[in-house]
């Protein structure tokens, strides 16, 4: 028996949604094969990564901490792949909101009325990402340079940035050598809604409805997407190829710079080690695993927080790497990479027994 | 042929073929004969596609079998195919834009060494262009070539990897009656050599001149297999659509009125930087059909692009209505009301992945009723999309549809509504309706009267000689970046117009008129 693939006559909408579906349980599959390698039950990990993040009103806010994050970094991927432009920045443009933000609440606060602050900080953070953005947008826009590279180079410029100014000049002075600076005045603290989940998350629900507003219902969103479809197409509809790239990488930049921002105001409340875990990379995952819909960005970001939350969980608990949960996330994008393919092509069964009947009437 | 002594050189027994909800072919039974050309007819959804595609490895079929020299042979993947000596040029073609014509050649073959000698093979592609009168350059980017290059890449790339069956799907819908009788001797060439040609087509007067033998399929059954000297072309088009045929189009006498669209002096450079317009003046007026003939790469598609915007010209000034509109980008073009049919419908003229609606209103999306203050009103996109359906009878499963899968003549109904919906004044269509069937190529036809009729300008591209005659009101032959004469349809002939194709000049065919009446009279 031989399976072959077939081209579909229609795009399978079927497909489309149970694609994703079914590669997160094929991951939870090939997670379970390794765990059982390892000598653990997948069951009892499971149950604990389960129980670990979802259990209790506590551990379910932290869900929502981790994932807080990705969801806004998971939004800004997605504008950008809307137009097939593949920024993979979002890990720099993230940290450089962050960086903004501290900065402006670090040393902007004595200068402003304090009211100002904490919208000074967040803004100050969505600009920064979209200018970090603006350059990779602006060098692929006007002269052609391959986006994927800039992007990812200038992820390691922002997080090196970022840790040179709290180890050097930004360097909280009684700080015990504690590499990270001051901690903010309260003005700049992003208020939290309950346990450490903050305001962030309020702003990514926000963003993700405008976003679906833009994308679904505006005359800027359509252009976006016949961009994305097709650049020849769009060239000669009148579509302003160039400026469109930049104003939705400025977009894309600054609704990662947001979450960034978000994450110093609104849990470490200092711009420190640690606030560039890979989010960024993480956010990739949740945009594709979302299908570029940004409401269910929302959702697929939960669970990633999810299995980061319940990877903790499993070290506490279990005794088990942390890393489990890192190891699910990457599992998920493989089948969900390979089933997209199912969009467009269907399995096709052959049957052995005309092969079989092909051969002997070829020798006779 | 000499069908007597000729050995059959591959058989397809009852092959049947499903999709959801269609059957694409249906006990169908095909003999190839060594060294001959069989012509497949049938409109387009008819399965002739599908065929060949189960022959070339893309499909496979339901039921029945695939015989070469007389033994059953798997073909699962297009690999099998090509190893068995069966290639197929695609309407679409499978060339990669950004590599070389030997680059594109040579891809995928297993025999290369790990570092191919690019040298060695150039020099043996261009033996074979010669051999084979497919004159193209090897080293060349296939960006930089015409989509007539770019089939003769195809036709070589199969001749290169010694091909013993060529399968043509539609190849001359995309060529110049020239290039089209060159072809013919290209496969007469092949043919001699023992080789087999399958020639897919929905024209009964290719059917007449390149095959031996047709076979006709209507609605996914083998209607018949006929022998190419024993039928007529009216027979085999009551075949083909199932009822008799009607060609001509009503052309209503029309006085033109004002001039929309003037061009003076204008040049343009192509891609490679080579002047590919000079000094090229020409004036299209409200209700008339201004057609441009030529072969390919003359410069049509530099004209096209410097009317609609999407190439600046290097000098030389455009008047539309009355205005300047010298320079201006394609939305200053679309907005000064100049729409425009493409010549690559699938690259260029939709993005195939989106909803036929979505396609329908790439023109209007900017104004009201779809869009007020940048919102998009998604129940007035589907009552424009409604309306444009409806209007010019768009067949599609729904609205939501990707356009993708439309066939051919539909994906084309589907641009011509979008951009007749959006003109204002002037239409620029592009070898409109090559790749149709009769039925499309018809309602296409009728569609652009409909606009001159209207008072809109219309500026026909076309390398169909036929179409030209029979819908233009004058006929413009391009040659060169120039034009060699402009001649009142009426009164052209295919032989005049063929010779200022080749680069005659107007005034040197009165000119010699002029010397041979001269010469009688003496």
């Amino acid at each position: 028996m031989r399976l072959i693939l077939e081209k579909r006559k229609a795009t399978s909408q079927k497909a489309f949604y149970i694609v994703p579906i079914v590669s997160f349980i094929v991951a939870l599959i090939l997670g379970a094969i390794l765990l059982l390698i390892t000598g653990v039950s997948p069951i009892k990990t499971y149950a604990a990564m389960v129980k670990g993040t979802f259990g209790s009103m506590h551990v379910f806010s932290e869900t929502l901490v981790k994932a807080t994050p990705l969801m806004l970094t998971g939004l800004g991927v997605a504008t950008a792949f809307r137009m097939r432009f593949w920024n993979i920045g979002a890990e720099g443009q993230f940290v450089f909101g962050g960086i903004a933000g501290a900065g402006i609440a670090l040393f902007f606060n004595d200068f402003i009325s304090s009211w100002l602050v904490l919208p000074a900080v967040i803004i100050g953070g969505m600009v920064a990402g979209a200018l970090w953005a603006s350059i990779p947008a602006a060098l692929n826009a006007y002269l052609g340079v391959n986006e994927t590279l800039t992007s990812l180079m200038l992820n390691y410029v922002a997080v090196l940035f970022a840790s040179y100014l709290y180890y050097g000049p930004w360097r909280d002075q009684q700080g015990f050598g504690f590499p990270g600076t001051a901690r903010f005045s309260e003005e700049a603290w992003l208020p939290r809604i309950f346990g450490r989940v903050h305001f962030g998350i309020i702003f990514a629900i926000i963003v993700a409805i405008i976003l679906w507003f833009i994308f679904n219902r505006t005359r800027w969103g359509f252009e976006l997407k016949v961009i994305g479809e097709n650049k020849v197409a769009a060239k000669y509809l009148g579509i302003k190829i160039s400026k469109n790239i930049v104003l939705a990488l400025l977009l894309s930049g600054a609704i990662s710079g947001l979450g960034g921002a978000s994450e110093v105001a609104g849990i470490s409340r200092r711009l420190q080690a640690g606030l560039a875990v890979g989010h960024g990379y993480t956010a990739i995952i949740v945009a594709w695993l979302a299908q570029l819909n940004p409401i269910a960005v929302i959702f697929v970001a939960i669970l990633m927080g999810a299995l980061l939350v319940g990877g903790d969980q499993v070290q506490l608990m279990m005794g088990l790497p942390a890393a489990v949960g890192l190891v699910l996330q990457g599992l998920i994008l493989f089948p969900m990479l390979a089933g997209s393919l199912f969009t467009e092509y269907r399995l096709k069964i052959i049957r052995p027994e005309k092969i079989v009947a092909g051969k002997i009437e070829s020798e006779a | 042929m000499n069908s007597l002594s000729s050995k059959i050189i591959l058989e397809m027994r009852n092959i049947t073929k499903h999709f959801p909800g269609v059957v694409a072919n249906e006990n169908i039974n095909l003999t190839l004969y060594n060294g001959e050309i069989l012509a497949l007819l049938g409109e387009n959804g008819a399965g002739k596609s599908t065929l060949m595609n189960i022959l070339c490895g893309l499909y496979r079929q339901d039921e029945g079998e695939i015989l070469l020299r007389g033994e059953p042979v798997q073909i699962n993947f297009p690999r099998d195919a090509a190893e068995l000596g069966i290639g197929m040029v695609h309407q679409n073609f499978m060339l990669v834009p950004r590599m070389t014509v030997a680059e594109n050649i040579i891809l995928g073959m297993s025999s290369l060494p790990f570092v191919p000698d690019m040298k060695e093979i150039s020099v043996r592609i261009s033996e074979l262009s010669e051999q084979y009168r497919l004159k193209v350059d090897p080293n060349a980017y296939i960006w930089q070539l015409s989509v007539g290059e770019q089939q003769r890449v195809e036709i070589l790339k199969l001749i290169y990897r010694g091909a013993e069956i060529l399968i043509l799907d539609e190849p001359t819908a995309v060529l110049t009656p020239q290039e089209s009788q060159e072809l013919h001797d290209v496969l007469k060439i092949m043919t001699a050599e023992g080789k087999s040609a399958i020639f897919i087509t929905h024209k009964m007067e290719e059917v007449m001149i390149f095959s031996e033998r047709v076979m006709v399929l209507q609605k996914g059954k083998l209607k018949a297999t006929l022998k190419t000297t024993e039928t007529s072309p009216q027979e085999l088009a009551r075949l083909m659509v199932g009822r008799p045929v009607l060609f001509r189009l009503e052309k209503e006498e029309q006085q033109p009125g004002d001039a929309i669209l003037k061009l003076e002096k204008i040049s343009a450079k192509d891609d490679k930087g080579l002047s590919a317009l000079e000094e090229l003046s020409l004036t299209i007026h409200c209700g008339e059909i201004l057609g441009i003939a030529g072969v390919a790469g003359n410069g049509q598609d530099q004209l096209a692009e410097v009317i609609t915007g999407l190439r600046k010209p290097t000098s030389g000034v455009i008047t539309f209505s009355g205005e300047d509109v010298t320079g201006k980008d394609p939305l200053g073009m679309i907005k000064a009301g100049i729409s425009f049919i493409p010549a690559d419908r699938i690259g260029m003229g939709i993005a195939g992945n989106m909803a036929i609606s979505d396609n329908l209103i790439m023109k209007s999306y900017r104004d009201e009723p779809i869009t007020s203050k940048g919102v998009i009103k998604p129940k007035n996109i589907v009552d424009f999309a409604n309306r444009l359906v409806n209007l010019f009878k768009i067949t599609t499963p729904t609205l939501k549809t990707s356009v993708k899968f439309l066939s051919g003549g539909n994906i084309q109904k589907t641009i011509l509504a979008r951009e007749i919906d959006a003109c204002n004044g002037l239409l620029v269509a592009m070898y409109p309706s090559r790749g149709l069937d009769v039925g499309a190529t018809e309602s296409v036809r009728n569609l652009l009267l409909d606009q001159r009729n209207q008072g809109v300008g219309v500026l026909l591209i076309s390398e169909d000689l036929d179409e030209l005659t029979s819908i233009a009101d004058r006929i413009a032959v391009l040659f060169e970046g120039r034009i060699m004469g402009i001649v009142n349809s009426e009164d052209a002939d295919t032989e005049m117009l063929g010779l200022m194709t080749a680069g005659v000049s107007i005034d040197e065919l009165e000119r010699d008129v002029q010397t041979m009446s001269d010469a009688t009279m003496e």
